[in-house]
């Protein structure tokens, strides 16, 4: 497909390297060449310089006859009025990058005026992400799949556990719980494994279930944690408010530090039942006074990266439970790995998976299976895909254990008018089922492509 | 660096070549030339056993940055010159493995110097080597793998960066592979067109399309010892100039043509400036050269043809311009200098740098007159940052260093001024003839090994766009660290 992109920021770049790895035509518009050079050297793509918010450059990105516009400039009414030229100009569908909370709660209006085909927020899809972890903190990563009715869950499994030295087919023999292992890492390798694979200790594995089974699971394992009561959260940008706002409905407490005094106003203002504090979050006395040691769960969102790692470090020295740091700009998930935060988010991606789901369904919505959700796990090198199965095809009606399936590539999970199958040899996937595939190999586009 | 991923190119590249040798092979078998096939079976092995070698076990890390680009580029360029003269060493077609190396560079880079005074005389097979050596090198071997096969992850453009000639390198469509195809068809297209016009007006179909690939890649190499003279036909003279001065613009306006972007091509200013400069320059040596021949039309015609030959840098001759006034001769050594426009198949400084540098003097001579105005240079109607300037600049100054150097290298040879200095500067404008003792219906033969060597590195220098050869001279490129 042909898309073209408006921006070259953080968001804007990582789309981009994500869609042309995918195979289609990107171009990059941005009025820094500086971005631009880096982009042109490191991604197949092409970049022009100058305004995407003008007829003549729409017109020379080839905008009337692209697939997909998707604005992602740091202002929100360019990335409407981008959209709103090239939707005129004949851009089939259009994609706005939106995160001004007030503009955002009037979208619904919005993008029908706009002729928007979506707009992604991605502090708010960040929040929502970070607020699950929260309500199940035993875990380190969990993305939900058929609206929530399945997680995928990621883990550590710990020095001396149970798990330890178990092949993957005695877990349920031992435990009676209905859990997939799906994905495992040890140290830098990503495997998919098969039933014979045996666990270590630290390992990284990922877990498709019911979330009653995993909590079943979990509390075996001994890692079950209650859902977090107080969180302290430190810095108070936008992220910060979508997640309090998350996080008050299920009560907890919430405490934010922030250090600009208006923001303070305006978040105390839009926010009565959080605690707002005039801070410096990364002020050890601060943290100590605002009881850090006490808290269930520090979340840091400051706009430094740096300080973020810094202060989740601090906290985790100091014992708080639940660390949840924000990593935008830094690329070293390697070292990630290494360090005692318990988990990263990072907007950008979270925000370039969503528009990357979104173009994978766009892509064949004339196929045979829908794509619904869309995640990567393990620094992306893995994918976790719920395909929704519209009608008959080579894959449909026949024994999972007579299907040619690629290798490194596992059929987690499939989903049948509400109840949930652990698919084995003999089960076979009809029309109407929702399907969870977990790959390491090329992504997937169509349930069809599961086949050699 | 990362030489395994350098090798990995190079073996595809030795196999790529291997392949296009096999055409010549097969031409061996239906001239059933025998010695002439072994030559080109032994160099085809040679290559797909070393190719595979080089590349028997792929790369885990495929990332390449801007230098392995530069140094894989001009290390290809090497190798295919080395293997590429084989054929003509083991059918003993040319003496001495230095001679040898000479044809073959002068070949890939199109240029169109030749040792031999004699060239009808040898095997079919091999003459059409010869030539197609120049359709090989004119839009460079590398876009042809990049075409073809997937090589280095998304970084390639480091590759076609380097390889492609003109300051600015731009892609027609998103993907690199797409480009190289699209690049590769046209040039594919213009060739079989110009082999049927010249077959249609009667030249042999293996003069035709060794013509014809010799014109694409703006080469020069001929099949006839006196170069198109030999037909003696106004016919194949015009047909010839036309495709020369064709595959000597810039080929994204072939693009914008078949994406029917008319507008755009008229506007290229590019373009515009290589008519004017092309067609002022007919003028004045048609003027000039008038009274040499009996007819108006005969004295334009050999005009424009010299004037296409040199400034596409083909090298094609259907006069021997060594008895044209001086006017018309300085003339044409100029337009041997400027070459061609960026984006073509052409060699030379190029009219965009060209343009770019007069620009750069014109705001010069403002800053003096107003030292606070704020001048900006345009090209194609956009501002031209001031990387590509200096870059421009930058070129220039190395092109005119390596011209002086070389001048005095091949100078040890003790032969005149006028046939030194022109030499070089054909040379390095991948052009093919110069004046005096290297003129219009003369060769390179007489040259020392040395002075050979010399010139045929001008000429990889002059291809590449001299900085990927130098960076395989430079001492920093090659540390570990």
């Amino acid at each position: 497909m042909k898309i073209v992109i408006v921006g070259d920021g953080k968001v804007g770049s990582t789309i981009a390297k994500q869609l042309s790895t995918e195979g289609h035509d990107i171009i990059v518009i941005d009025s820094n060449p500086r971005a631009l050079a880096g982009s042109g050297n490191t991604m197949d793509v092409i970049c022009l310089e100058g305004n995407g918010c003008t007829v003549t450059m729409q017109q020379e990105a080839g905008v009337p006859d692209s697939d997909l516009l998707i604005a992602a400039t740091s202002a929100d009414e360019v990335n409407l009025l981008c959209c709103l030229l090239g939707k005129k100009l004949g851009a089939r569908h259009t994609i706005a990058r939106v995160r001004n909370p007030e503009y955002y709660a009037q979208m619904n209006l919005l993008k029908e005026e706009l002729g928007l085909s979506m707009a992604v927020n991605p502090e708010s899809a960040a929040a929502q992400e970070v607020s699950r972890l929260l309500r199940f903190p035993s875990a380190l990563k969990i993305e939900p799949f058929a609206r929530g009715r399945v997680e995928l869950v990621e883990l550590k499994i710990p020095e001396n556990s149970v798990l330890a030295g178990m092949p993957l087919w005695a877990i349920y023999k031992e435990f009676q719980v209905k859990i997939l292992v799906c994905a495992v890492q040890r140290e830098e390798e990503v495997t998919i494994p098969s039933g014979d694979f045996v666990l270590h200790a630290g390992d990284k594995i990922n877990i498709t279930a019911e979330h009653i089974e995993i909590e079943k699971f979990f509390r075996i394992l001994g890692l079950f944690r209650n859902r977090v009561r107080s969180v302290m959260i430190i810095g108070g940008g936008r992220l910060a408010y979508y997640l309090a706002k998350e996080l008050v409905a299920i009560r907890a407490r919430v405490k934010i530090i922030e250090m600009d005094l208006e923001r303070c106003e305006y978040l105390s203002e839009m926010l009565p039942e959080a605690v707002i504090i005039h801070a410096d979050g990364t002020d050890r006395e601060v943290l100590q006074e605002e009881g850090l040691e006490k808290t269930d769960a520090l979340v840091t969102l400051t706009g430094m990266d740096e300080e973020n790692i810094v202060v989740g470090l601090y906290a985790k020295a100091k014992k708080v439970p639940k660390v949840v740091a924000k990593v935008n700009k830094i690329s070293f998930h390697e070292i990630f790995d290494h360090m005692d935060i318990d988990s990263f988010i990072s907007p950008k991606t979270i925000a370039a998976n969503n528009i990357v789901r979104y173009v994978r369904a766009m892509q064949n919505s004339v196929g045979s299976s829908n794509v619904e959700t869309l995640h990567r796990l393990i620094n992306d090198q893995v994918e976790a895909v719920e395909f929704k199965v519209w009608e008959p095809s080579d894959v449909v009606g026949i024994p999972l254990k007579d299907l040619k399936i690629k290798k490194n590539l596992l059929l987690a999970t499939i989903i049948r008018q509400g109840k949930i199958i652990i698919p084995g040899g003999n089960d076979v996937i009809q029309v109407g089922d929702h399907v969870i595939v977990v790959t390491s190999g090329k992504p997937l586009g169509d349930l069809m492509e599961i086949l050699k | 660096m990362n030489y395994r991923m350098m090798a990995y190119i190079l073996g595809n590249i030795m196999q790529v070549e291997g392949a296009l040798m096999g055409i010549s092979a097969l031409m061996a078998v239906y001239f059933a030339e025998i010695g002439e096939l072994k030559a080109f079976l032994l160099t085809i092995a040679l290559l797909v056993v070393l190719g595979t070698f080089m590349k028997w076990k792929v790369p885990k890390n495929r990332r390449i940055y801007g230098r392995e680009g530069f140094v894989v580029v001009a290390l290809s360029w090497v190798v295919m010159s080395f293997f590429g003269a084989l054929p003509f060493y083991f059918s003993g077609a040319i003496e001495g493995l230095m001679n040898c190396w000479f044809e073959t560079v002068s070949g890939f880079t199109t240029t169109g110097a030749t040792i031999l005074s004699e060239v009808e005389s040898l095997p079919s097979s091999i003459l059409f080597w010869r030539s197609f050596t120049h359709w090989i090198g004119g839009m460079g071997i590398l876009v042809f793998v990049l075409a073809i096969m997937p090589l280095a992850d998304e970084r390639s453009m480091h590759l076609m960066k380097a390889e492609a000639p003109g300051p600015v390198v731009s892609k027609l469509v998103p993907k690199i592979k797409s480009t190289a195809k699209i690049l590769y068809g046209i040039y594919i297209a213009l060739t079989i067109i110009e082999a049927i016009f010249l077959f249609a007006g009667g030249m042999p179909l293996f003069d035709s399309v060794a013509h014809a690939v010799s014109t694409a890649g703006t080469g020069g190499f001929s099949v006839k010892n006196s170069s198109i003279a030999a037909y003696d036909s106004p016919y194949f003279e015009y047909v010839i100039t036309v495709f020369m001065l064709l595959f000597s613009i810039n080929f994204n306006l072939f693009y914008l043509l078949l994406i029917r972007d008319f507008k755009a091509v008229f506007k290229n200013e590019e373009l515009r400036y290589y008519l004017i400069i092309v067609g002022f320059s007919t003028l004045v040596i048609t003027a000039n050269i008038y009274h040499l021949y009996p007819t108006l039309e005969s004295a334009f015609r050999h005009s424009v043809f010299q004037v296409a030959t040199v400034t596409s840098t083909t090298g094609f001759i259907t006069a021997n311009y060594e008895y044209w006034p001086e006017l018309s001769k300085t003339i044409l050594i100029v337009l041997t200098m400027l070459g061609a426009c960026g984006g073509s198949t052409g060699g030379g400084i190029k009219i965009s740098r060209f343009i770019i540098l007069l620009k750069l003097c014109l705001r010069e001579v403002r800053h003096i007159v107003h030292p606070r105005a704020v001048n900006i240079i345009k090209l194609e109607g956009q501002k031209l940052n001031e990387e590509t300037i200096q870059g421009t600049t930058g070129y220039f100054i190395t092109y005119i260093l390596l011209l002086f150097g070389s001048f005095i290298l091949v100078s040890l040879d003790n032969y005149d001024f006028v046939t030194s200095i022109t030499a070089v500067i054909t040379a390095l404008g991948n052009v093919g003839p110069g004046l005096s003792m290297v003129g219009p219906v003369e060769n390179f033969g007489f040259f020392s090994g040395f002075a050979k060597l010399v010139l045929s590195l001008d000429m990889l220098f002059g291809r590449l766009e001299i900085f990927p050869m130098i960076m395989l001279f430079s001492p920093s490129i090659w540390r570990r660290d």
